[in-house]
């Protein structure tokens, strides 16, 4: 029998950025609130001195503990789904306080407004008829200038240090830091960028060009590009994380109680209103179930997804017959791509940087290309980060060089400081074989079903990556590299458990239908109107841009949502379509 | 192995320094109330300490510090015959050149032999549960824990060593041993449980962690690989150099320098 705790006003499953948020607006407003973190208890104190490659980047440091769970990944319907068992190969899935947004670089951008509207701009702008077969497009019940405000608000608790993208729509305010400092290597790119008549701008970082103060008073410290940034929890709190920022204000309330090791199992309900969850303690086996008049799973796109299915909240998405929403619509950066440039006589300081230090251009996004011409839809986004590159992650050689021995050792040391890529990222669209569910032969350590992933790239997403490839190799040409390597895109190049990255969502999508969609635009599910799923497990599509900017713009609105629910004693927060 | 001394002593770091003079970085640091890692820390405390030592070491009290090391010496590997197939693998893998350092002046077999020891070994923070299908699993998804798949593939290497070649793989010439770890690394190689490429590539990436890890784990000595890599290390702040348009060479700093309570 599980023990039963005190109920509370609220309680909220995961303490990442889209928990922390919640967290941080409800106990700020004086609801009492629980945080639930299956992993363990962190502070900026474990970061001092975690300057190892090894630890961190090699063997994944922070990553989730995998002997309790991990996910199964297969392409088709046909196959059998085979788990993630390392580390190694598995996404960048955060765990322990403050979850992923702890670890990660801390690039921080807006979405398009083509991604919120995605079916209705595509078929005003080419047509119905451009929109592929099997590729399931949706609105999401929200526009980019509704959502803007939450965008400004989440930046400036982050103090997001950026440079205006001339290509992107008017913002309501500046940002709230200047852009971080340059390096040889932006310069560089910006320069050719120039050239090309490109629109270069510096990446959105949530790394601080300069000490901050956000609007609740946390004070986050500037950045000194130390190098050891994402993989990493940063040594001098200059990372805006949920640690520094969110949780500290909501433990500074009084109302806010985080339990750690705290693993979820089951929403509880009673028909259509739930009543609480249910946990294990993963140090004692003990189960218990906490009440709450409000439920909130503010977990990974992989646990939110996961949960509703235990719990049996919501339809299943059936691939067959798209009926369903739970589990559909998966999407996320699915590999990246890049091109590699070697320069025989230049040397940069590569070992220097910063997570988010970057350089970037908008020139090839959705709404910027003409898809008339294009076999794909959506776009990239190709940019260099001098992010600091650690001596075993970076042994980058020439193609027709062997990858060991003695002309491998002469060459990645001689390359080690002259060479440098452009990453590129690729809005990766919703289709209807890619989904999660159940999967039928694999457990956590209790026994529960795992969440599968079924997973396969269409050809759209193999010619947007070659094109993306083309075409940053003419900026690699262009900044002067001898040696031009790019990613080789075949029809056979596949999905698989390593393309599977932190950029992932679906699952619970956001829309205005409750026939398509599982919660509304306050992340408030259309099924449960006390059961609010937030984070990426809401968007309905994906962009070309990193994902957490909009995260956070998701989960300050789910909170207002939140408030109002709990202020005006419930119901349906938007009209249903 | 004699080689490596001498690389030892043409190598003295200021730490060494230091250390020759009966004080480490560490006490010195506890002794002056200094906090690495605060605002102070890392690149400018290291230079601050060099020049100390270099002006203080006429005068300083001298206590005669035992120098050696006490970490070489096998934990996971029982047979030595397996550990010398590993020292000639990883050598020819990353061997010793005009460059510096190869895979056993670095440390890296014993790097290798502690890593395989502890949880990285017995993929303590892997999912474990069955099934487990059996058809070409890879290094991650085996039976087989990674310390299991070290013990045979290297046993494998001496066997071909044998046939081919008609001595173990630790007598023969440097260029047959990079013949059988080129079967290893085309799948030439019949493994039980395991792609022979997979156990090569799995080979390589400790090699290279082996060679460039911070020295804390047993392989980098005297962070000889970061500096052929020119790889400055846990320094505390690069924030006076990232804007600069010409490369900045550093010594490098450990964690050991860095890391202090």
């Amino acid at each position: 029998m599980a023990t039963e705790m005190d109920k509370v006003d609220v309680v909220i499953v995961g303490s990442g950025w889209a928990g922390g948020i919640v967290a941080a607006e409800l106990s700020k407003e004086g609801y009492r609130v629980v945080g639930l973190e299956r992993g363990k208890d962190q502070k900026m104190e474990d970061f001092i001195g975690a300057k190892d490659e090894l630890r961190y980047s090699s063997r994944h440091g922070m990553f989730q503990d995998l002997t309790k769970e991990t996910i199964t990944t297969r392409n088709t319907e046909n196959e059998d789904a085979l788990p993630i068992r390392s580390n190694s190969t598995n996404s960048i899935n955060g765990t322990d306080t403050g979850g992923s947004g702890v670890h990660w670089d801390g690039a921080t951008y807006r979405w398009w407004p083509y991604d919120f509207e995605a079916y209705s701009k595509t078929v005003e702008q080419y047509g119905e008829d451009k929109i592929p077969e099997g590729m399931t497009l949706q609105d999401w019940g929200i526009t980019y200038n509704e959502l803007e405000p939450y965008y400004d608000k989440f930046e400036k608790t982050a103090g997001v240090s950026g440079e205006e993208d001339p290509l992107r729509p008017g913002r309501s305010d500046e940002y709230p830091n200047p852009p971080m400092r340059g390096s040889q290597v932006t310069s560089l790119f910006k320069q050719a960028a120039n050239e090309l008549n490109y629109h270069p701008y510096h990446m959105p970082s949530a790394n601080m060009s300069q000490q901050y103060e956000n609007p609740d008073g946390e004070t986050i410290n500037a950045c000194v590009y130390c190098s050891f940034c994402g993989m990493y929890g940063c040594d001098f709190g200059a990372k805006a994380d949920p640690i520094v920022t969110v949780l500290s204000t909501a433990q500074k309330t009084g109302n806010y109680e985080l339990r750690n090791n705290a693993y979820v199992t089951r929403v509880l309900h009673n028909e259509d209103k739930a009543t609480g969850v249910l946990y294990v303690d993963t140090q004692t086996g003990e189960e218990y179930e906490q009440p709450a008049d409000l439920v909130v799973l503010a977990g990974f796109t992989f646990a939110n997804t996961r949960l509703l299915l235990l719990s049996e909240i919501g339809e299943p998405y059936n691939p067959d017959t798209g009926d369903g929403v739970i589990g559909k619509n998966l999407t996320g950066h699915f590999g990246f791509y890049g091109v590699s440039g070697f320069f025989n006589d230049k040397k940069f300081n590569l070992y220097a940087g910063a997570g988010a230090l970057g350089a970037t251009l908008s020139d090839f996004t959705v709404e910027q290309l003409d898809h008339n011409e294009l076999d794909f839809l959506h776009g990239f986004e190709p940019r260099v980060v001098q992010s600091g590159s650690t001596p075993i992650g970076s042994n980058g050689v020439p193609g027709d060089t062997p990858t060991w021995g003695e002309e491998f050792k002469e060459k990645s040391l001689y390359y080690t400081n002259r060479n440098f890529g452009i990453n590129i990222q690729v809005g990766n669209l919703p289709w209807a074989h890619n989904y999660m569910d159940l999967d039928p032969n694999y457990t956590d350590f209790i026994g529960d079903p795992l969440l599968r992933i079924t997973c396969s790239f269409s050809d759209q997403d193999r010619n947007i990556a070659r094109y993306s490839v083309e075409k940053s190799k003419e900026i690699m040409e262009q900044m002067g590299a001898d040696i031009i390597e790019g990613s080789e895109i075949t029809d056979e190049t596949e999905f698989n458990e390593t393309t599977l990255t932190s950029h992932t969502a679906g699952g619970a999508i956001m829309g205005d239908d409750p026939q398509t969609s599982a919660v509304n635009n306050y992340s408030q599910m259309w099924d449960m109107e006390n059961l609010f799923v937030v984070g990426a497990s809401s968007f309905s599509t994906f962009s070309s841009s990193n994902p957490t900017g909009t995260v956070g713009a998701v989960a300050y609105r789910a909170a207002e949502g939140m408030i109002k629910f709990l202020k005006e004693d419930g119901g349906i927060l938007v009209e249903k379509n | 192995m004699s080689n490596n001394k001498d690389s030892q002593k043409d190598n003295t770091t200021s730490n060494e320094i230091g250390k020759e003079h009966g004080i480490t970085r560490r006490k010195f640091i506890k002794n002056t109330g200094m906090i690495v890692g605060g605002v102070a820390g890392g690149s400018l405390l290291g230079g601050m300490l060099t020049n100390n030592f270099q002006a203080e070491t006429t005068n300083s009290p001298v206590y005669e510090e035992e120098t050696s090391t006490f970490t070489e010496a096998r934990m996971f590997f029982t047979r030595y015959e397996d550990f010398v197939v590993l020292m000639q693998a990883t050598e020819r893998i990353f061997p010793e050149d005009d460059n510096g350092p190869g895979a056993i002046d670095l440390g890296v077999p014993y790097f290798i032999d502690k890593q395989l020891a502890g949880s990285w070994g017995i993929n303590g923070s892997d999912y474990r549960k069955g099934p487990f299908p059996g058809s070409e699993p890879s290094v991650d998804t085996s039976t087989q824990t990674r310390g299991e798949i070290f013990i045979n593939g290297l046993r494998k290497m001496n066997q071909l060593s044998h046939k081919q070649f008609g001595a173990s793989f630790d007598d023969v010439e440097k260029n047959q041993q990079i013949d059988i770890l080129m079967h290893f690394e085309n799948d030439e190689v019949d493994m039980k449980g395991v792609a022979a490429s997979d156990f090569f590539s799995l080979l390589r990436q400790m090699t290279l962690e082996g060679a460039y890890a911070d020295p804390l784990y047993g392989g980098n000595k005297n962070m000889e690989g970061w500096k052929m890599k020119e790889f400055p290390g846990a320094v505390h702040s690069y924030e006076d150099i990232i804007e600069n348009d010409e490369f900045i060479k550093m010594d490098p700093i450990s964690l050991e320098d860095y890391q202090q309570g």
